[in-house]
């Protein structure tokens, strides 16, 4: 399942994507956790009794500032959430 | 299907927002026969609904507007089909709660997410040929894909603004003082389609559509333009998930002509018809999965 957590506003779309298929079984050790210096993802058991990780609820309204300090204008060259996720299940929109 | 409808007292009080509330039973069946009864309770943000299940088939619900508190609201919405039906609460085996108050449901055996309720309620209403499901519930919107058994595989959901929701529909609805039912039928009722109101915030669409009063536009034109406009918002949020054959429409919106009509020119596709309430796709979901979760119980017993 692709989980897209996230808004559209007038300014653009911001959605964090995440393939649950992927993130089931982490080959990163659930790395996401701790490398999003917001804590912003959590581990939930889904609809479908899955352990995934998900965007918590207090971030899905608010991604594009929380998310500003990890772009290039934050000094990354790279999304640490997305470079911690090794097997490619979390994704930015923008 | 039809459904015994309220009376919605709301001529006198001039509440052109006010849908009409209603409980249907199944009066071809008996749940006395039933070997499993369940329920499933969908408090949202506008409207709150309970559906009961007979053996994997809907018998009954009653939809109606949510209270200024979550329990209240879920214990109401049953108690309306409970009155209709002559069933008691004992008589339910597993009720399962949903909506955004599913947490608060104070006889819930166990909550789920809106989302996979819809995906299975929308499975149930429109046949398991059902991809790609859009919600358009009170104050959120939410784009859905599905498998051929109901279980979701792709969604996304808009919280953060109303536009393209039930609640501003009932925004315009007001401020055209007409009923929120005709909304639709009136929609077509113009010489040539208006361009969409430009705006894609309640709060701003109202002052653009007052200003196209002002500027000479009929009051049908006016509500073609909001009509437009909230298709080409909700059509938006489908294109990120993309649309597949098999289009299914949920939520209070569905019932609006004027919208889903809009929708289905703009994307070239026509949504799946069904004869049951687009309202409670959601409990029905719900009650679906309490129905399900009984089954594994027995068979793991």
């Amino acid at each position: 399942m692709i989980a897209n957590y996230g808004y559209k506003d007038g300014s653009g779309e911001y959605y964090i994507s995440i393939d649950t298929d992927n993130c089931i079984d982490c080959a990163a050790d659930r790395a996401c956790l701790t490398a999003c210096p917001k804590q912003m993802f959590e581990i939930i058991t889904d609809d479908y009794d899955d352990e995934v990780a998900w965007v918590k609820k207090a971030f899905t309204r608010t991604l594009a500032f929380d998310c500003s300090e990890c772009k290039p204008a934050g000094g990354y060259t790279s999304l640490p959430c997305t470079t911690a996720c090794t097997p490619g299940a979390i994704k930015h929109s923008w | 299907m039809s459904a015994e409808l309220a009376t919605p007292a709301t001529e006198d009080k001039k509440e052109f927002w006010r849908w009409q509330e209603n409980t249907w039973i199944d009066e071809t069946k008996d749940w006395r026969d039933a070997k499993v009864i369940t329920c499933g309770i969908d408090v949202g943000s506008v409207s709150s609904q309970a559906v009961i299940v007979c053996d994997g088939e809907l018998y009954g619900y009653n939809s109606m507007r949510t209270g200024s508190n979550s329990p209240d609201s879920a214990t109401n919405a049953l108690k309306g089909v409970l009155e209709k039906s002559g069933m008691t609460q004992e008589d339910i085996h597993y009720t399962v709660g949903t909506g955004y108050g599913r947490v608060n449901v104070p006889f819930a055996n166990k909550a789920v997410t809106e989302i996979a309720c819809h995906a299975r309620g929308a499975n149930y209403m429109g046949g398991n040929k059902v991809r790609t499901i859009l919600d358009m519930g009170g104050q959120d919107c939410k784009a859905i894909h599905c498998d051929e058994r109901g279980k979701v595989t792709n969604f996304l959901m808009n919280d953060k603004c109303a536009a393209g929701t039930g609640r501003g529909m009932e925004v315009i609805a007001d401020l055209m003082q007409i009923p929120i039912a005709n909304l639709g039928p009136r929609s077509f009722d113009v010489e040539v389609e208006p361009e969409a109101v430009s705006s894609i915030c309640v709060v701003f669409a109202k002052s653009e559509a007052l200003g196209l009063l002002k500027a000479g536009y009929t009051k049908n034109m006016v509500i073609a333009a909001y009509c437009q406009a909230m298709a080409e918002r909700v059509v938006s949020l489908l294109e990120r998930i993309g649309v597949e054959e098999g289009f299914f429409i949920t939520g209070g919106i569905a019932k609006n002509p004027g919208v889903v009509k809009r929708i289905e020119r703009i994307l070239g596709i026509q949504a799946v018809d069904t004869k049951i309430d687009s309202q409670i796709a959601g409990a029905l979901g719900a009650a679906l999965f309490g129905y399900t979760l009984v089954q594994k119980q027995a068979k793991a017993a």
